[in-house]
């Protein structure tokens, strides 16, 4: 079972590694949305610093949604898919392979790199851990509920901004919890409870997004 | 055995079949006939549980595949229109994974062994993206020569593929059948299969 | 369908009911939001802090209610048509999601129409405001995604999926809505209860939704039977109703 798995996340793993500009237009993507906002705000440190939170978890999650429609589309495109849903093992394990693989390659990167976006405002070394933090726990959730949104809309006629109208709302607690925790220690209080939140919301996702993704993604099939 | 009762299939508003019935036994083919938008290709999804049917049942050793499908599964092996490759993966690399991936593991060897039964071993380590039509339905179908199910349901699989593969994979599924194994599929043309009991489905549109 | 056990489950002998039903809907719900105007704007006391303004509440406080009851009666639906494949009951998830969405909107015009005499501002980013328009996304997510699958039968599945998804995400978007509004202290105004809420108040509000719900269930069954037509033209029922002239 453990082998299949396996399989998976290796496939995953090897055809984004063969395609890295992928990874490349995410990170990008993150990077330039991040940089939009100073210029469009203006270069205050003390202004930057207040709104970095929601900023760059605003990037993170629009980044990891333009993300999505690669997840299922190209498998679903060339048939893989379908040999997928005919594997004796559960598909909700299946797809929680291809999940991982899916943040590993485009959630990952944005957290490493957050940091170094978060120095260009001017956020103090406390909160920029913090922002690690809760990009680290956040993140997945992004790449978990981002799953039904793309399994629901594949094939399906304008799924690109489809999916946004979908996933979008379904991000908000996510977003309010992990930029909250960042600007909970920019202001010297305690993240902990956020963090707490995020792990919650994240273990939440773990277990049913698979679950209604692979339900999704069998009625996308037919 | 698979047993197919009463089957109706709607795609949008048409009726394409209804009250679809067949018994296949171990050692027989069948052959599901019909021209374009009969349907085919949704009766074989339907075998395989890809398709839920709006009426009738599917059994598989006298079980439901609905509600058995992880006993079923194992048993089976589809090959539908699309090929299940990955392009930026080699030959070697998508039949290995896809082997992996249908739960039986496959060394290195006996996929390159497979892929000089049907005769396109030298392309076994270039990337899929670059073979032609033909020669990437050839690699989908080395996955026969891997398989060990007893269960193959094949949509059109001798469609670009030149007379020599023909022939090969005729060869290939009579060996199946001879062995006990059962196969059901769609084709155009008239292939030379050996088989216990053959049996012709006509869907008329 | 193999499925249906229920007689009036199959569209066929749905339609009719449905069709005699409609009306008796629509006269409760007009008597009742005769009453409960009446109630509302006559009987009801004038606010001694909020003066005549307040009484938008009776409409918006019923509208929010219904708002998160469709969805979630919506939701019902759609998991009963996931379990049992019925059809009735796919094409009742889809016939309430305008409803809902419409309530949603109500509630949204209604609340920044009452802000307005109040506070001096259309919108305030307060934790019931920004649930509903939460809530409106979620049904616009809905509506959208059932629009453009064109085979019926997967948009019924893949929208019920949907709702199902949505149901178990909107109490924890409630309360992270919540936990940011106190976090951040933004308005401390209460929205949704008027200060001293005297029982003649509660009672319009009360008829107000009873009359929102009548109108709500006409109005899906209206729009049931027009998605019933389209879906089963080509059945031999509806032909026969066509050559009948539609009666």
């Amino acid at each position: 079972m453990n082998q299949t798995w396996l399989t998976v996340l290796r496939r995953d793993l090897l055809l984004a590694l063969r395609r890295r500009s992928d990874i490349a237009t995410t990170l990008f993507f993150f990077v330039i949305v991040s940089s939009l906002f100073p210029l469009g705000i203006g270069p205050e440190p003390a202004v930057l610093s207040s709104i970095a939170p929601g900023v760059l978890w605003v990037a993170a999650l629009l980044a990891g949604m333009i993300s999505l429609s690669r997840l299922f589309a190209a498998d679903f495109a060339d048939g893989s898919l379908e040999q997928m849903l005919l594997a004796p093992q559960p598909l909700a394990w299946l797809v929680s392979a291809k999940i991982f693989a899916h943040w590993l390659v485009c959630g990952l990167p944005v957290v490493l790199l957050a940091p170094l976006i978060g120095l260009q405002y001017a956020l103090p070394n406390d909160a920029l851990l913090v922002l690690v933090y809760s990009l680290l726990l956040g993140t997945p959730t992004l790449s978990l509920i981002g799953a039904i949104g793309a399994a629901l809309t594949l094939g399906v006629r304008g799924s690109g901004l489809l999916v946004a109208l979908l996933v979008l709302p379904l991000y908000i607690p996510t977003l309010i919890f992990g930029a909250g925790a960042v600007a909970a220690s920019q202001h010297g209080m305690s993240a902990e409870a956020h963090l707490s939140l995020l792990a919650a919301v994240s273990l939440l996702s773990l277990v049913l997004a698979p679950l209604a993704t692979a339900a999704a993604l069998r009625i996308s099939v037919e | 055995m698979l047993t197919a009762q009463g089957l109706a299939c709607v795609r949008g508003d048409r009726l394409l079949f209804k009250d679809l019935g067949f018994v296949l036994e171990a050692g027989s083919l069948l052959y599901v006939l019909g021209e374009n938008g009969s349907g085919k290709s949704s009766l074989l999804r339907m075998l395989c549980g890809l398709l839920m049917p709006e009426q009738g049942e599917i059994l598989w050793a006298g079980k439901s595949i609905k509600s058995h499908a992880e006993q079923y599964l194992p048993n089976l092996k589809y090959l539908g229109h699309l090929n299940g490759l990955k392009d930026d993966l080699t030959a070697l690399e998508n039949l290995q994974m896809g082997a992996r991936i249908a739960g039986q593991a496959v060394t290195a060897a006996a996929a390159l062994a497979a892929l000089t039964a049907i005769g396109i071993a030298r392309c076994s380590n270039l990337p899929v993206r670059v073979l032609s039509q033909g020669q990437k339905r050839r690699v989908a179908l080395a996955a026969l020569w891997l398989s060990r199910s007893p269960l193959w349901i094949l949509d059109e699989p001798f469609a670009a593929l030149d007379v020599a593969a023909t022939e090969v994979l005729a060869a290939r599924i009579s060996e199946h059948l001879a062995a006990g194994g059962m196969t059901i599929l769609t084709s155009h043309q008239d292939v030379p299969i050996q088989a216990k009991s053959t049996v012709s489905l006509s869907l008329s549109a | 369908m193999h499925m249906n056990w229920f007689k009036y489950s199959s569209p066929q002998t749905f339609y009719p009911l449905a069709g005699k039903m409609i009306p008796w809907f629509f006269w409760a719900a007009s008597l009742l939001c005769a009453v409960g105007l009446y109630v509302s704007f006559a009987i009801a006391p004038t606010d001694f802090q909020q003066g005549e303004a307040y009484r938008i509440i009776f409409v918006h406080v019923p509208a929010a209610w219904m708002s998160m009851f469709i969805y979630l009666v919506m939701a019902g639906w759609a998991a009963m048509g996931l379990a049992l494949n019925a059809r009735l009951s796919a094409m009742m998830a889809q016939a309430l999601a305008p409803t809902g969405a419409m309530f949603t909107l109500l509630a949204l015009v209604t609340g920044s129409l009452w802000g307005k005499p109040m506070w001096g501002t259309w919108w305030v980013w307060d934790a019931r405001l920004t649930s509903e328009l939460i809530l409106l996304f979620l049904y616009l997510g809905f509506i959208a995604l059932q629009s453009s699958i064109d085979d019926p039968r997967r948009a019924d599945r893949a929208g019920a999926l949907l709702a199902l998804v949505g149901v178990v995400n909107v109490p924890i978007i409630y309360f992270s809505v919540k936990w940011w509004n106190t976090l951040h202290q933004g308005s401390t105004i209460n929205m949704g209860v008027a200060p001293k809420m005297a029982a003649t108040m509660l009672i319009g509000m009360l008829l107000m939704a009873l009359a929102f719900w009548m109108y709500s269930v006409a109005v899906a069954l209206m729009r049931v039977r027009c998605i019933m037509l389209e879906r089963e033209r080509s059945s031999d029922w509806v032909k026969a109703l066509s050559a009948k002239g539609g009666k």
